[in-house]
């Protein structure tokens, strides 16, 4: 898949001597929605915010389309919108204005036609009139989101775009991501929401310490590093786990009523077949049997306590 | 060149003070109306001519500069510090603009602002006492371009505030007592030898004084070395400007 965005060795010292990103490298594919997870503090913001313009890089280039984003800012610029963490807008203006502002700053002819529509797809259509700062959190946070789209950006970065939102809203963001990125529009969300990544992202970075951890598909990073756990509910609880099932290393959950085995499900052969056939074999009643599979969250946490 | 970016920059900053025209533009008129109140009548009353042109004529021009100086450094300072405060300038920071075209948009409005302000207290003058303007040309010339000069100085400090008890501090700290020590409401002649010399270090007096000689010919120093403190200052703001947009100093980190 073709490179939209391009970032290359990529390091920034802020003024304080803190160093926020430490060497990055990334490809970001045309199309694609990725996610950058991360704890508080990792460089995710430093990052987007480098590529848009925002802050300086202290060493590296980035590329859109490539274009350097100093050299050919203009380019780069007017192809890129962002939706930023905080609810930075106005107070005193209109919607409308505001969305009419933005179109025009990035270069962008006049296209009421093209703002009615953003307004209505995104339900502030009715509010177009209202003054910025009548509005509520979840409504400021769609206007951001209209006027990170007014432009027509190809490429668009959502940094913690449901931070603080209520789950409906969440949702919406959700359904919204998945039509731009059905429209063309590449998508680079930052979060510290692993369901948010599962759900919607094609592919995972995550980010810790100003450093690039991995970069992966979802489905091959947790085909890779997930795990998946076998759960045998037992009629009678145990207070050990038998001799007889030493060789599976199971661990005793639930009060000794549950017996849990953690396997790779990509093996040949995982050896569940054997261990049912043993549990039977010690004369446990088998009450039921489930599998679980290793979350995203799961993945992320070991590998940043491991790179810790 | 982005065109629509200066247009929309432009509008909004435009719209802005037409939204709050009671405070834009009619509380400069009543200011001013006050100062020919005091100074006109119940003092000028007093005071010979100066220089051939009665004392009410004679502040017209300082007025209007006392207006389009505070005025200018008021609307450009916020335009500029408002989004720094809120936030909302990541916008203008990642937009594919150059500190060119932010320049006349933010800039441009703030002066268009004083401009008129500039002109409707000159209308204001005029119920009061009898004016003449001997060299329009000049009259305008230096109008424009101390609105254009100060909009500027006012853009500076609206980048370099990072709260509004600095964003307050030079304008009313250091603009408003040279304003008053500039000649605005006297002549330097009338002071004695050594503040005559004093005054001649404020910048603001090579602004009255000339824009005072577009008038009536009378000025406290010459009009080319007016028009030359002007540009000089001018062309010392456009290059701070520069330079803080080239380091992003407070925009940027």
């Amino acid at each position: 898949m073709q490179t939209i965005v391009s970032i290359s060795n990529v390091s920034k010292t802020y003024a304080s001597g803190y160093q926020a990103l430490k060497d990055v490298s990334l490809d970001i594919r045309r199309g694609e929605i990725l996610a950058l997870l991360g704890p508080n503090g990792a460089g995710k913001t430093t990052l987007i915010s480098i590529i848009c313009g925002i802050v300086n890089a202290s060493a590296g280039t980035v590329r859109v389309d490539g274009h350097d984003i100093v050299a050919d800012y203009r380019i780069t610029r007017s192809r890129i919108g962002l939706v930023p963490q905080e609810l930075s807008l106005g107070a005193f203006e209109k919607v409308w204005h505001s969305l009419c502002f933005s179109r025009g700053l990035f270069g962008r002819e006049p296209n009421p036609a093209y703002l009615e529509q953003l307004l209505k797809d995104l339900s502030l259509w009715e509010k177009r009139y209202s003054p910025l700062m009548a509005l509520s959190g979840g409504m400021k946070r769609r206007v951001l989101i209209a006027k990170a789209l007014a432009h027509e950006p190809t490429v668009l970065f959502l940094d913690e775009p449901t931070a603080g939102v209520d789950v409906e809203l969440r949702k919406d963001m959700w359904a919204l991501v998945r039509r731009l990125r059905a429209s063309g529009v590449t998508i680079i969300l930052t979060t510290h929401y692993i369901e948010e990544a599962e759900a919607i992202a094609d592919r995972v970075g995550v980010i810790h310490q100003g450093k690039l951890l991995l970069v992966d598909d979802k489905e091959a990073l947790m085909h890779k590093l997930g795990k998946r756990q076998l759960v045998v509910e037992l009629e009678a609880p145990l207070s050990a786990v038998p001799e007889a099932l030493g060789a599976w290393s199971l661990e005793l959950a639930g009060n000794g009523t549950r017996l849990v085995y953690t396997y790779d499900p990509h093996k040949a052969h995982t050896g569940i077949h054997e261990l049912l056939q043993a549990v039977r074999d010690a004369g446990l009643v088998i009450k039921d049997v489930n599998t679980i599979k290793t979350s995203l969250e799961e993945i992320f946490v070991n590998l940043v306590s491991v790179k810790s | 060149m982005n065109i629509y970016a200066i247009r929309v920059i432009y509008k909004y900053e435009m719209r802005r003070a037409f939204e709050t025209a009671l405070q834009s533009f009619a509380s400069p008129v009543l200011s001013t109306a006050l100062y020919f109140v005091v100074f006109g009548s119940a003092i000028g009353s007093r005071i010979a001519s100066v220089g051939g042109v009665s004392y009410g004529s004679f502040i017209v021009p300082g007025l209007v500069m006392l207006a389009v100086l505070t005025q200018s450094l008021a609307n450009a300072s916020f335009g500029i510090f408002f989004p720094k405060f809120t936030g909302a300038i990541y916008e203008l920071l990642s937009a594919p603009v150059s500190f060119v075209e932010v320049l006349i948009g933010y800039v441009g409005a703030a002066a268009t602002k004083s401009f008129l302000i500039g002109l409707i207290i000159l209308a204001t003058a005029g119920f009061f006492v009898p004016l003449h303007v001997a060299h329009p040309v000049w009259m305008f010339g230096f109008l424009i371009l101390t609105c254009l000069s100060f909009s500027l100085f006012g853009f500076i400090i609206g980048l370099w505030a990072t709260n509004f008890e600095k964003l307050q501090l030079i304008p009313l700290l250091v603009i408003t007592p040279l304003v008053f020590l500039g000649g605005t409401f006297y002549s330097i002649n009338m002071l004695p030898p050594l503040w005559q010399t004093v005054t001649r270090f404020n910048p603001v007096l090579y602004l009255v004084s000339g824009f005072r000689w577009s008038f009536y010919e009378i000025a406290d120093v010459s009009v080319a070395l007016s028009l030359a403190m002007v540009v000089l200052f001018l062309t010392a703001c456009l290059a701070l400007v520069w330079w803080m947009f080239k380091t992003g100093y407070r925009l940027k980190q």
